[in-house]
């Protein structure tokens, strides 16, 4: 199933690792987020240990004409230290749950990385100049004496190593009683929303002290909780539309023109309940963990336990399109539950051109969907099919019966071994996915 | 500048120099804050050829060191030779103007455009336009968002070509694909009209105008709305209704509440900028509208409004406008459901009386005065409390009196603190109204009762209270009625009590005049001298250096002084600390 998931006729191959390849794995170096900026030239991963690792494409060798080039460490910074709320006596973990970059306005890179409670604003930017020459010390640093001065020096700018730099830049805080699930930059490029279980702030990107709170949904009365919010997102060019999803499997869509709080949705998509398969683990599997909007704002998918659901953001009574990730697994929903991994935030994202998806799954497989010819793949993200440009093998997962070559049986699938987090060039065909403490990118190789 | 061996005179200026690079912002900080001081030590050349160069590239410098380099370069025309060589200040000035920071690049842009006055028309034209121009056309919005700022200042002052490039750069800057230039072109829209001939306003601005003020960006639209006032006040009466209304109008309806929030908060801007008759055909409807609007917001900031539009109403027709479209509309709004509205209202609607004149103001307004001084939220009736003085020209405050008693004595009750607080500060104002009878009969007890508040900011401020009292009633009436009650605290078993006794006579003094303060006062204070909480002890050194220039140099001599000395042997450090500089103080040491 060559070329799946992108329309051309081209394979998935290896290109690079990153991350120890140690099997006793540091809670800490768990990657909780990757994200690529908006021109795919720098890609960005959170961990759990509160770091930022940026890597930066660099340029292909004149002698591997096929390869797009590598992506190398650019910087690496703490974003976030644990901290204790001593009035709730509640701990703060350092855990990076999202990042989102700006849109590039002078030289430097801007990114948002949140914690459960605080977001922060970074510039990375580069230095390659050094000041050079004291008044009051020689070049071998001794101090003159002040009586010999005779003459003054203006210090002089000399090349240096080219150094990049990280700075925290504003610190939006106190504004969460809950846990960040989301944050998302609005295209008027001024404002930003954060998202937690109940509620959604907007915020403006140059104030800390304040925030407005355009949704609430806590209840009076705490017992009455019926849902809570997983993720939201502003429209990618209306600058007043943003969806958030809920816990039910609904999204709304909120029109900040029409009031100050959105507590009252414009748009409200709901799948109709199929009756004949109804369980216990319903609601639980139906909870939406993340929700995109397709580059062209035309469409939103949403990610649930097992499936994949494309809206047409002028349909609001069943998606277009429904895309099974891992079908095979909903037998074995006791299992899940009982290990917690029914409750796993897996994440989704689009291509550059809307035209394919891609989403994860358990024993480190990840999946791609090809939205014109429905074709869809398998793929492993795995230290084994790690060599420099070897072609990723599609993987199948057989569900009872007979175990044909090449395929692997459900029951023995590593449900500790789950990709939670990919990310998608906004150009290329070059993707990053996230397993455990490794990130792999893997890209095209045109036949 | 080169000193002599053996002379230290460089020293100073050399550590400024290198403290421009120090690792402590602060050092930083202050040096670039006396980059004058450097320059002049290096003489006009060497600031252009080296310091300049330097401060080109600092810019990867904390916020507030670039802030404050900005804010030097708008004023180092001389430190650099003068008008002549101004253009050598554009190279750092214009890498500021692109950094992120707003605030930096608006105070680089600041800079610039006050030097581009010391450029001569020559000079603009070299240095100063192409420096516009690159800025227009950069590769980072943000200096194409600085750019947007400069175009007002060199238009005037430049040849006609180069005046149509800038018009074609402007342009170009309204149409740009990022939200961030096109709200700066928007802001800066009006500005540049200003400049402009009256027939490109007409042509160029005029369909700017209206393409900004339909961008897709409500936050693009809603800047128009502001550029609206100024280019009304451009245009000649008779354009206005083709070139300017049907945006307007449009801004009024918009989709968007921010905008018609920007409308409603520029109304009386708009009102002056249109002129009465459009007022009155078009304006009134619309602003019927915006205190009807379904958003709060919107119909808070046209509340707000509703005084300074009924005052800009053309006169023939001002009281027929209110009675038959505003006041109904403001009738409803006292009973709407948002506090926020109501209390908006409740800051001007006060102001309605002077124009309506004393019948319609007991016909009309008083029944709504009424029923905000009774509103369940305590900032309407504030409000309404802190505006009695406009009801009090026209009808007295009499008529109101029997409402607004049990609203103040409630208020002063008020749970949070910052309420009692508010109502505090209304008191003298209220006594000056309603009169010495009025207020001894009803308000005395209030005024006292905060005095022993368990909240130190309001028994603060109900000394400060006691004090603007005694100016307005006279030191007999205080003391026949404030005096003894503050006297008498000086016994209360609450030490805190007793110190309000100290603060109040500290504030009193004055007031009350020498013979209340020997007489009455000082005895009490010189009693305190012995109290046994060491606090009490040093507030009375503090309150006998506070009242003792009221004091005849006879008792200072014979009573202020001998307790002082006592209290500066006193046990406790803070008490002979303020004993001994009370001492000093009057003199008596």
């Amino acid at each position: 199933m060559a070329g799946a998931a992108s329309g051309n006729d081209f394979q998935w191959c290896f290109s690079q690792v990153k991350g120890a390849i140690d099997e006793d794995v540091a809670e800490a170096d768990i990657i909780s987020t990757v994200e690529f900026n908006n021109s795919g030239e720098l890609l960005a991963t959170g961990d759990k240990g509160g770091r930022v690792v940026i890597f930066q494409h660099e340029e292909e060798c004149k002698h591997r004409l096929q390869l797009r080039g590598e992506y190398n460490v650019y910087s690496t910074f703490q974003s976030h230290e644990p901290e204790f709320d001593y009035l709730k006596s509640l701990e703060i973990e350092e855990k990076i749950n999202k990042i989102r970059w700006l849109p590039q306005q002078n030289s430097a890179h801007f990114l948002l990385s949140t914690n459960d409670k605080t977001i922060k604003l970074w510039k990375i930017s580069e230095r390659d100049k050094r000041a050079e020459g004291y008044n009051l010390k020689d070049e071998n640093g001794r101090l003159r004496d002040p009586f010999r001065i005779t003459s003054l020096r203006v210090p002089v700018l000399m090349p240096m190593d080219l150094m990049v730099e990280a700075s925290p830049r504003r610190v939006f805080a106190n504004a969460h009683t809950y846990h960040i699930n989301s944050i998302s930059v609005n295209s008027d490029h001024e404002t930003y929303l954060s998202a937690d279980d109940l509620r959604i702030n907007l915020w403006h990107l140059e104030i800390t002290d304040r925030s407005f709170n355009i949704v609430d949904i806590k209840p009076a009365n705490m017992e009455e909780l019926t849902e809570v919010i997983t993720a939201a997102e502003c429209h990618p060019n209306q600058c007043n539309v943003f969806v958030y999803s809920s816990s039910k499997g609904t999204i709304r869509l909120c029109d900040m023109r029409a009031a100050a709080l959105c507590d009252r949705h414009t748009k409200f998509f709901e799948e109709p309940d199929d009756p004949s398969s109804r369980s216990f683990f319903s609601e639980i599997i139906s909870s939406i963990s993340d929700v995109k909007f397709s580059h062209s704002g035309r469409y939103m998918m949403t990610r649930d336990y097992l499936s994949v659901k494309m809206w047409d953001l002028n349909m609001e009574n069943r998606p277009v399109e429904t895309y099974q990730v891992h079908e095979y697994l909903r037998g074995k929903l006791c299992t899940l539950y009982e290990n917690d991994c029914i409750f796993d935030k897996f994440e989704c994202c689009w291509n550059g051109s809307d035209s394919a998806i891609m989403t994860g799954s358990y024993n480190n497989f990840f999946r791609m969907f090809e939205r014109n010819t429905r074709k869809d793949i398998t793929l492993e993200a795995s230290r084994e099919s790690s060599k420099p440009r070897a072609t990723l093998k599609p993987r199948k997962v057989s569900t009872g019966g007979k175990r044909k070559k090449d395929e692997i049986s459900v029951d023995s699938l590593d449900f500790n071994k789950k990709i939670l987090h990919t990310a998608w060039h906004p150009k290329e065909n070059v993707i990053a996915v996230a397993a455990t403490n490794n990130l792999y990118i893997f890209q095209d190789k045109v036949n | 500048m080169a000193g002599a061996d053996g002379d230290d005179s460089l020293y100073p200026i050399a550590v400024l120099i290198d403290e421009l690079r120090n690792e402590d912002v602060q050092l930083r900080l202050n040096s670039i804050k006396k980059l004058s001081t450097i320059a002049l030590a290096l003489g006009v050349e060497r600031t252009r050829t080296e310091l300049l160069p330097f401060l080109t590239d600092t810019i990867y410098d904390e916020d507030e060191v670039l802030l404050a380099l900005a804010e030097q370069l708008g004023n180092f025309t001389m430190l650099v030779g003068g008008p002549e060589y101004v253009h050598c200040l554009l190279p750092p000035l214009e890498s500021l103007a692109t950094v992120e920071e707003t605030v930096v690049r608006d105070k680089a842009v600041e800079s610039l455009r006050k030097i581009s006055q010391e450029h001569s028309p020559v000079d603009l034209e070299v240095h100063f336009e192409p420096l516009v121009k690159r800025l227009a056309s950069g590769d980072w919005f943000t200096s194409r968002t600085s750019a947007c700022g400069l175009f007002s200042v060199c238009y005037p002052r430049v040849s006609s070509t180069v005046k149509a490039e800038i018009r074609q750069h402007f342009r170009t800057l309204c149409s740009d694909d990022t939200p961030m230039v096109r709200r700066a072109a928007a802001s800066k829209l009006g500005e540049f009209a200003k400049v402009l001939e009256l027939d490109y306003v007409k042509s160029d601005i005029i369909s700017l105008f209206t393409a900004l003020a339909s961008d897709e960006q409500d936050s693009v639209r809603l800047l128009a709305v502001e550029a609206c006032v100024s280019i009304a006040t451009l245009l000649p009466q008779e354009d206005l209704e083709t070139l300017v209304m049907p945006t307007l109008r449009q801004a009024a309806e918009d989709k968007s509440w921010r905008v018609r929030y920007m409308v409603a908060d520029k109304f009386s801007e708009l009102q002056k900028a249109v002129g009465p008759e459009i007022t009155k055909n078009d304006l009134v409807p619309a602003f019927q509208n915006l205190l009807k609007d379904c958003e709060a917001e919107v119909r808070a900031a046209a509340a707000n409004k509703v005084k300074e539009f009924c005052e800009n109403l053309p006169e023939d027709s001002r009281e027929t406008i209110i009675m038959t479209h505003i006041l109904p509309c403001v009738k409803e709004l006292v009973s709407d459901t948002n506090q926020h509205v109501k209390s908006a209202l409740a800051s001007v609607i006060m102001g309605l009386s002077t124009i309506l004149g004393k019948d319609n103001t007991v016909e009309h307004l008083l029944p709504l005065f009424l029923a905000q001084l009774k509103d369940e939220c305590p900032e309407v009736r504030l409000n309404i409390i802190s505006n009695l003085d406009c009801v009090n020209e026209v009808i007295g405050i009499r008529q109101l009196s029997q409402s607004l008693l049990p609203a103040i004595v409630e208020l002063a009750e008020d749970a949070k603190w910052r309420v009692r607080l508010a109502i505090i500060e209304y008191m003298p104002l209220l006594a000056g109204q309603l009169g010495v009878e009025f207020f001894d009969e009803k308000l005395n007890t209030l005024c006292m009762a905060w005095l022993i508040d368990h909240v130190y900011a309001i028994r603060e401020a109900a000394t400060c209270n006691l004090m603007k009292l005694v100016e307005k009633f006279g030191a007999e009436w205080a003391q026949n009625t404030i005096v003894p009650k503050v006297l008498g605290m000086a016994n209360d078993p609450n030490y805190l009590h007793r110190m309000t006794t100290l603060f109040c006579i500290n504030s009193l003094s004055e007031a009350c005049g020498q013979e209340i303060t020997t007489k009455q006062m000082l005895p009490v204070v010189l009693k305190m001298s012995n109290d046994q909480v060491a606090n009490v002890r040093f507030n009375v050194a503090k309150s006998l250096q506070k009242i003792g220039p009221v004091l005849d140099s006879n008792a200072l001599q014979s009573e202020v002084k001998p307790v002082l000395e006592k209290l500066s042997t006193d046990t406790d450090m803070d008490v002979k600390y303020f004993a001994q500089e009370a001492l000093s103080v009057l003199a008596l040491a």
